[in-house]
């Protein structure tokens, strides 16, 4: 399997020199995705989720820097590659999906050009053909009437239509690899829910991976095959969706799960997580989540504990994992 | 009681405005637009009169007739007199405002393209670009912008070609601030990151998705900037250093008939009239247009 690895991100440091201090938003960050693989990427806000996927294609901030690691697609690193290199496969190769669909599509171009200058840039192709292309795209994402509304500016479509533009410009060039910044956060449930099941659906067909970046874990359940969490720059577990979902090992996720309402088991009540992320300037000794977790014992403020890998493909950053088992045993 | 209570055909059900009247609407506000509305006639009429200036005379503006000097208003069949060569002035004044009305065009047209370019790569790039640019700007804007321009023309020596580069030179800086500034900020914008992450070149950003978005104050201030170009050309040519005898130009007409100011002073008084007019035009019109696009944008 790991000869097959599509994209294998390890130990990725990223820091940001801030006024006040160095700040380390990601803090040595491992992940890997096989070629048609659709892994999420879950946390709370400022976890450093987002910043990941935008390292991978070298989108940082000007400000940050990545200090150690490596973001290897295809036998190449991508954190040592030229502006030019990397434009190569920007776009072409991977490509990426943003949070706002209103703010990430030029609002003075028309739906259309847009869609089709990837396919001119990347793919060589003429502007009568990037056209036939752009219609075709559009018809494959479900945009009614593409010869009408190829000439259509963004701020005359709705949300879940700007959202299938930016993924019909995602797969304009048949990328091999998506990435996908919360792509349905800013929408309401039903198209939510159109637009993931959309997504799902044209990767499957056409064997792409995708990286899937959220907060929401009902979608994650509903896209991907494995997922990954994340806290406070760190991932602190990882496994197959109904593996980590049934059986979570990291007392985050535990809680993670809780805190969220589950349509299984209505009436449940939620548990909050208690306190609040921990600072990224002077972060917790030890295990990063000792201070609010319920099963912290004095060696987790000390020890700082890698993710182990366990048998089963899973992995997990906590030095007392079985007292999650206990505790989804007590539960039901 | 009323026809239309007793009407029993029910009211049609209010069909939703399609998408495209809102754009149409936006579209349609530009003629409601007073100022704008006024500017653009103005200068409809002023251009008409110069370019169809054989329409509106018959006179050659450059025939000197040395029987006939320094007529007056309507002497001769001449509508505006004629000047101490016995040309007509009114034919002058059509002509010369031809040249006029070129060479400011021209004269905003280059700056406006220097500045945009050095402008959006100061701001986009940014480091030692953006600091070389802004330094070169701290220098030219440290001069009053007119002892600038007269003293570059004196050294290019009189002509258009002088008046081309010396304005351009000078006036290309505050194009370059204006696209600076709004490129920095409009690169923050998500879908610039879209953009980039789409692999496309970083002259292709900046030219069909950073300019598109930005151009538009640039377009407003290139407006007001035209009125001070033409005022710049008439001095430099009542100066001399400007348009050079005997081509007709707003400029040198005032200063050939200020010797004549009190028996004549139609000779001097009504093409500074014609420069007010077409001053006030484009004021207008750059008023209007920022009125407009303030409103119109989002």
């Amino acid at each position: 399997m790991s000869g097959s690895l599509q994209l294998e991100v390890s130990d990725l440091r990223v820091q940001i020199a801030g006024h006040q201090g160095v700040v380390r938003p990601i803090d040595g960050v491992s992940l890997e995705i096989a070629p048609g693989e659709a892994v999420g990427l879950v946390g709370e806000s400022g976890s450093g989720k987002s910043m990941t996927l935008k390292s991978i294609l070298g989108l940082l901030p000007p400000d940050a820097k990545v200090t150690s690691g490596s973001v290897v697609f295809d036998g190449t690193d991508l954190t040592r590659l030229s502006h030019s290199r990397l434009n190569k496969i920007r776009g072409r190769r991977i490509a990426m999906i943003f949070q706002e669909p209103m703010s990430a599509l030029n609002p003075v171009m028309r739906v259309g050009n847009q869609i089709a200058e990837g396919p001119r840039v990347h793919l060589g192709m003429s502007r009568a053909q990037s056209v036939e292309r752009a219609m075709d795209l559009m018809r494959r994402v479900g945009i009614p009437e593409p010869e009408r509304r190829f000439r259509a500016f963004p701020h005359e479509f709705s949300g879940g239509m700007r959202q299938r533009v930016m993924i019909a410009m995602a797969l304009s060039c048949d990328p091999e690899l998506i990435l996908c910044d919360e792509p349905t956060t800013a929408l309401d449930v039903t198209i939510q829910d159109q637009i993931l099941r959309l997504l799902a659906q044209l990767c499957h067909e056409s064997g792409t991976s995708l990286m899937f970046v959220t907060h929401d874990l009902p979608v994650v359940a509903q896209v991907c095959h494995k997922v990954a969490v994340m806290y406070a720059g760190r991932i602190v577990e990882r496994g197959t969706v109904s593996e980590v979902f049934s059986q979570p090992l990291h007392p985050y996720t535990l809680d993670l799960l809780r805190s969220a309402p589950d349509i299984d088991h209505p009436g449940q009540s939620l548990v909050p997580i208690p306190g609040s992320p921990p600072s990224l300037t002077n972060p917790p000794s030890g295990c990063r989540f000792h201070p609010r977790c319920q099963f912290a014992e004095d060696d987790c403020k000390v020890s700082d504990p890698p993710l182990r890998l366990l048998e089963g493909g899973r992995a997990t950053a906590c030095l007392h994992y079985e007292r999650c088992l206990d505790q989804i045993g007590a539960d039901s | 009681m009323s026809a239309v209570s007793a009407d029993p055909a029910p009211a049609p059900a209010p069909v939703p405005p399609p998408a495209v009247t809102r754009v149409r609407a936006r579209r349609a506000r530009w003629y409601r637009q007073p100022t704008l509305m006024t500017g653009l006639v103005l200068l409809a009429v002023i251009v008409f009169m110069c370019y169809g200036a054989s329409l509106l005379t018959s006179f050659n503006p450059d025939t000197q007739n040395l029987e006939q000097p320094l007529l007056g208003l309507g002497q001769a069949g001449h509508l505006l007199g004629t000047d101490q060569e016995g040309r007509d002035t009114w034919a002058r004044l059509l002509y010369g405002g031809q040249v006029d009305l070129r060479v400011a065009f021209i004269a905003v047209i280059l700056p406006f393209i220097l500045g945009t370019i050095l402008g959006s790569l100061a701001g986009y790039f940014g480091g030692w670009a953006d600091t070389v640019i802004m330094r070169i700007i701290d220098i030219v804007v440290a001069f009053p912008f007119f002892v600038l321009v007269i003293a570059l023309v004196f050294v290019l020596g009189t002509g258009e070609k002088s008046i081309y580069i010396a304005i351009t030179a000078i006036g290309w800086v505050s194009y370059a601030r204006i696209t600076r500034g709004e490129i920095t900020v409009a690169k923050r914008q998500e879908y610039v990151l879209a953009a980039q992450s789409g692999g496309l070149s970083s002259l292709r950003i900046i030219g069909r998705h950073l300019l598109p978005n930005v151009v538009t104050q640039s377009i407003v201030y290139a407006m007001s900037d035209i009125v001070q170009d033409i005022i710049a050309i008439v001095t430099l040519s009542y100066l001399g250093l400007g348009i050079q005898p005997p081509t007709p130009d707003w400029g040198t007409m005032i200063s050939a008939g200020q010797n004549f100011l009190t028996t004549q002073w139609q000779l001097t008084t009504i093409p500074g009239i014609a420069v007010v007019i077409t001053g006030l035009a484009l004021s207008l019109i750059g008023d209007g247009l920022a009125d407009l696009l303030r409103t119109g944008g989002s």
